[in-house]
């Protein structure tokens, strides 16, 4: 049976939910051990040895590790993988920075963003913004991938009992420093784990418009919010709000795309939602190819009355 | 200081892409092809240090069919100085993209690679952080701010959860997210400028790399289709739908 390493995505407290999908990923293709990797992360290990399918937990307790520079953490991994068939990491932003890094120096192909895993060493990953899925074999000795989180079901976060071992690397590598985050503290469910999400685009007009629309819909529905690039672009909400081809891959219960026409690159990052609802006033937008509810109107009347009628 | 920026000729991000009717991958004949949108930003970026007066030299480079030499050209009527094109009419992987970048790099010895956070043909998303670990140096991935500041870059970083800012010392490598800048149009003059500008033409041989592919694709597929559902003629029927649906 291969042996996998799992990259745990964690605040050195709790683990984040990116990491439960990809133990599942993992325990397709082995035995999962669950690598932790931070400064002061006792509690996050504690966490991660209790995802139900983590045999073992490393943890690399280092100042060197807290913030995930890849400079610093991609040589521990290497390392690491003497023992490893495999590196599973998400395919969050951390995952997307560490992971290649990784692959480079094992001189493996990584294969980006799996949506399935089908042999040892066949995956399938989405190309062209998800217009085409790709099959592919690795012919590499080690494998290196990223995962989807909204592709594979998230392993229970507790019932398991792994035991944590602590292990070192080479730490700083002296290239670079962490120098601080803008973090928005919501209240709101994350994009990626959220069940209901209401999107807005670029026919909000404005930051204020958005969020004066937008903004009570969700908070009647519990749900996150997520933007297209060009709302985005045009400054009405952060960059991490970005649902896309090359923002957050989401898939909720339910979508509600306001004002949104549904260009290819913001399909690709919600498509695979159980149910998108669309509210246009353009009747011809391709968002209503995609949507399973449509209302064609004016934004701006439909969306309060609609969060007036909830 | 000499900026090196990678370039890749992809499918206009306007085209939709159709997969051929025998599984073996995309068709791209007869389809408009452009300069990979994160590329144009990263050529933009490094345009606009060499105005800042920190970059003196700017030097595209590609690798990818003989055609992606119109690519090159697009970045030297952009303002690139030089280009060099590595040609390989089959595909060349992330990891083999690399090695032929860092082989470059030694003989080029750039202060500052740039390139995009990732193709949107094949949606990798790993040269620019495999060129670093090649070369040993440090990474800024999905950049969204970057400032030299003497022998180190700091980078503004788009996360998942916003903005995280990092200091790199030089040399290092820069992947450009949506929200660096916005890439200039090359001006006529510029155009026809950019045709006397030099371009070497080279071969992966030529830097010692095996650009043999690691990973083999067994089929490409359409993704599942989603069929449009229904329209609602206004907001209480689509009420009634949510209360269906349990959501409400």
């Amino acid at each position: 049976m291969s042996k996998t390493l799992v990259w745990v995505e964690h605040d050195n407290a709790s683990v984040k939910d990116a990491t439960l999908a990809v133990v599942t990923a993992a325990a397709q293709m082995g035995e999962v051990t669950a690598l932790v990797a931070g400064s002061g992360c006792d509690a996050a290990a504690a966490a991660a040895a209790q995802i139900a399918g983590v045999a073992k937990v490393l943890k690399a307790d280092d100042a060197a590790y807290a913030n995930a520079l890849a400079e610093n953490v991609a040589p521990l991994v290497a390392g690491l993988m003497a023992d490893y068939d495999a590196f599973v990491a998400p395919a969050t932003t951390t995952g997307k920075n560490i992971a290649p890094r990784v692959a480079a120096l094992l001189d493996v192909m990584q294969v980006s963003d799996i949506l399935s895993v089908e042999g040892p060493k066949t995956f399938t990953r989405p190309i062209y913004a998800g217009n085409a899925i790709a099959t592919v074999e690795s012919t590499d000795a080690k494998i290196v991938v990223t995962v989807r989180g909204t592709a594979f079901a998230k392993a229970d976060a507790t019932g398991g009992s792994a035991a944590v071992e602590a292990v070192g690397g080479a730490g700083d590598a002296g290239l670079s420093t962490f120098i601080g985050s803008e973090i928005a503290k919501s209240e709101r469910p994350e994009l990626t784990s959220a069940k209901i999400i209401v999107s807005g685009g670029r026919a909000l007009k404005d930051a204020e418009t958005f969020a004066a629309t937008i903004t009570p819909l969700a908070d009647k529905l519990g749900a996150g919010i997520g933007a297209s690039r060009a709302a985005v672009d045009a400054g009405y909400v952060p960059n991490d709000y970005q649902v896309g081809q090359t923002g957050k891959i989401v898939a909720p219960e339910v979508y509600i795309a306001v004002g949104i026409s549904g260009a290819i690159q913001h399909l690709a990052g919600m498509k695979d939602s159980k149910t998108i609802i669309a509210i246009n006033k353009d009747e011809d937008a391709p968002i209503f190819q995609v949507a399973d509810i449509g209302l064609v109107g004016d934004l701006f009347s439909v969306v309060p009355e609609l969060t007036g009628k909830l | 200081m000499k900026a090196l920026v990678c370039v890749k000729r992809v499918i206009d991000y306007n085209v939709k892409p159709r997969v051929k009717a025998d599984g073996t991958g995309v068709d791209l004949a007869n389809v408009k092809m452009s300069m990979n949108p994160f590329d144009e930003i990263a050529v933009e970026e490094a345009i606009r240090l060499k105005e800042k007066g920190v970059v003196t030299e700017i030097v595209a480079v590609s690798v990818g069919p003989a055609k992606a030499q119109e690519t090159l050209r697009t970045a030297l009527a952009m303002g690139a100085d030089r280009a060099i094109l590595v040609v390989s009419e089959d595909e060349v992987e992330p990891l083999a993209v690399a090695k032929i970048v860092k082989a470059i790099a030694d003989e080029e010895q750039p202060g500052l690679i740039i390139t995009g956070k990732q193709a949107i043909d094949d949606d990798a998303n790993q040269v620019g952080q495999m060129v670093a670990a090649l070369l040993g140096r440090p990474q800024g991935t999905f950049a969204n701010e970057v400032a030299v500041e003497g022998d180190s870059i700091v980078v503004k970083r788009e996360i998942d959860g916003g903005l995280e800012t990092v200091k790199l010392a030089l040399p290092a490598i820069v992947t450009t997210d949506l929200r660096l800048n916005e890439p200039r149009y090359a001006s006529l003059p510029n155009i026809m400028k950019a045709k006397s500008k030099p371009l070497a033409t080279k071969a992966p041989a030529d830097y010692g790399v095996d650009i043999a592919a690691r990973l083999k694709t067994l089929k490409v597929t359409e993704p599942p289709v989603r069929s449009a559902g229904i329209k609602v003629p206004d907001v209480d029927a689509l009420v009634a739908k949510l209360k269906e649906m349990g959501v409400a």
